[in-house]
């Protein structure tokens, strides 16, 4: 048999038991040609266009799934960072707009929909402006609306005035969903870097470099990587590299065919595959599981950043290999309330905010899913953010923080979100103020990094 | 002619007249069998086929809903699987 049977059953034993899947297949979508400037037209040329794009992703995506017998979990679509195109409009009328895709996407059936972004990491625009006051309300009447805000790149700096928007629109974001524990937030992501054609939410957006229409695709695996390295007999970390390079080898060749095979039957261009580890709130679906498999008593712990940096270069290695068309965020996830491993090691007082600060510096993305106490000042969360933007900018990639300042809870209080949000405990925050920094304001310059020309 | 290529598996404990039982169902739907091993992995009976259709618009989804019929009768696990997804996991 030119397959040999362990092999065979290697695949199925990575998918039945370990979580291998398709985390998710994203679609993105262009929505420049839907701009106008009576509101009700540009409302319903963005529904038309988007229910006539995706209408099939649901279907095609279930029967690639059958045929393969490999889950694809969600299936999600991403426009056109909607501030570009919604420059005219009112901050009513851009809720409006959250509404249309909200709309659109309980139609077509997808679990989020990305988009709901303004690109302001050098300046903002009055539209920009207005398009970031409207997130707040935005988030809080739509239920798959997601929203991102680029406020720093290594080419043009931090945007601090933008930063410190920022921290009052979390924070006015997680009071309108107050009665949802501030779940607004879990649907907002400030980025340093952001990545056009990352199929991840809540960060995903259709950048304006791509073309009409495109399918990202997201594998996902940690479940299969931490069984591969504890399968091991007594590895040396040389040992656990190669494990895991292999590894992401085999889930990105997965999401490679996948994604080939939906844009094909959905004739949307192929755009990236993402060789992101995301894990799940399931036991042993965890990256701070696979931390600890190489030796850590608990994750957070000294070590923890080697650990982690060793993982998320394997992994793309692995994953460069398997396909050429990689792409997005690429690399480890480490989004607390998502990942079971981390809830736990943050209950233990093993893993706190400075050490995950840290840990975003080697891995992909950065402070995610983070729950903080509900009275934390704007400006501290605007000067975590800056915090995180800064070592984005400066190691040329990107960084993002998705935080929660949980309204009414404490440190150590529990949020529950549900599915894959998950849950998490409440975490402190530095109790001295950053207030007169963030007031300052103005533009962190551009760093040296910028000048490669 | 282009033909489709499946991955059988079956897992679970052997009993006899399993074979044919699975073997009739692929006749049903003029399914031929490439290949065809047997081994015990894990303690458990474990067949592999590798098997081809010529059949033009050929109906996976019928098929594959007979071929978990026969699973659930002899209780066993069966999974049908296109083969590129065993090839682009483990060849370059």
């Amino acid at each position: 048999m030119f397959i040999h049977p362990e092999e065979i059953m290697e695949t199925i034993h990575m998918i039945s038991s370990r979580n291998l899947d398709i985390r998710t297949v994203t679609m993105g979508i262009n929505l420049r040609d839907c701009a106008h400037p009576d509101i009700e037209t540009f409302n319903d040329n963005v529904y038309e266009k988007m229910t006539r794009c995706a209408n099939k992703l649901g279907d095609v995506a279930d029967e690639v799934e059958q045929m393969y017998g490999i889950p694809i979990i969600n299936k999600r679509i991403s426009v056109t960072p909607i501030a570009t195109i919604a420059e005219t409009f009112t901050q009513e009328e851009i809720v409006s707009i959250a509404k249309t895709l909200d709309r659109a996407a309980n139609e077509i059936g997808v679990d989020f929909i990305g988009g709901f972004t303004a690109l302001v990491h050098k300046g903002m625009t009055a539209g920009d402006r207005r398009l970031i006051n409207a997130i707040p309300e935005a988030l809080a009447v739509t239920e798959k609306v997601c929203s991102s805000v680029n406020v720093a790149t290594t080419k043009a700096g931090i945007n601090m005035n933008a930063v410190k928007l920022m921290g009052k629109v979390i924070k006015e974001t997680a009071d309108l969903t107050r009665d949802r524990e501030g779940i607004g937030c879990a649907k907002l992501v400030v980025f340093a870097n952001a990545p056009e054609d990352n199929p991840f939410m809540a960060g995903a957006f259709h950048g304006v470099g791509e073309a009409d229409c495109v399918i990202n695709v997201g594998v996902s695996g940690p479940g299969v990587v931490n069984s591969a390295i504890r399968d091991l007999d007594n590895p040396d970390l040389g040992e656990i590299a190669e494990c895991i390079k292999k590894t992401a080898f085999k889930i990105t060749r997965m999401g490679e065919m996948t994604g080939r095979e939906v844009s094909r039957r959905l004739e949307a261009d192929f755009g990236v595959v993402d060789l992101s580890l995301a894990p799940t709130p399931e036991i042993g679906d965890s990256v701070a599981a696979i931390l600890e498999a190489m030796g850590l008593e608990s994750c957070g712990t000294h070590g923890t950043t080697a650990a982690l940096a060793l993982l998320n270069d394997a992994v793309k290695k692995g994953g460069a290999m398997a396909s050429s068309s990689v792409g997005g965020l690429s690399g480890a996830f480490i989004p607390v309330s998502e990942d079971a491993g981390m809830i736990e090691a943050v209950k233990r007082g093993s893993l706190k905010l400075d050490k995950l600060e840290a840990m975003t510096s080697v891995c992909s993305v950065g402070l995610d899913m983070i729950a903080v106490p509900g009275d934390t000042s704007s400006s501290t969360i605007s000067a975590i953010m800056a915090d995180e933007m800064a070592i984005g900018m400066i190691n040329r990639k990107t960084t993002a923080v998705r935080i929660i300042p949980a309204p009414g809870k404490k440190t150590g209080d529990m949020v529950e979100y549900g599915g894959l949000l998950g849950s998490c405990p409440v975490m402190p925050v530095h109790n001295f103020s950053s207030e007169d920094f963030v007031k300052k304001a103005g533009r962190i310059p551009a760093p040296i990094q910028a000048l490669t020309n | 002619m282009t033909s489709t290529r499946f991955v059988i598996t079956v897992i679970g404990i052997d009993k006899v007249g399993m074979v044919a039982h699975i073997t009739n169902v692929l006749a049903q739907f003029e399914v031929n069998i490439v290949d065809i091993s047997q081994t015990i992995m894990e303690d458990l009976f474990t067949m592999i086929m590798l098997t081809e259709t010529k059949k033009k618009g050929f109906d996976i989804d019928a098929f594959q809903n007979a071929i978990n019929a026969a699973g659930d009768e002899l209780g066993v696990e069966i999974q049908v699987q296109k083969d590129d997804v065993f090839r682009f996991m483990h060849r370059i």
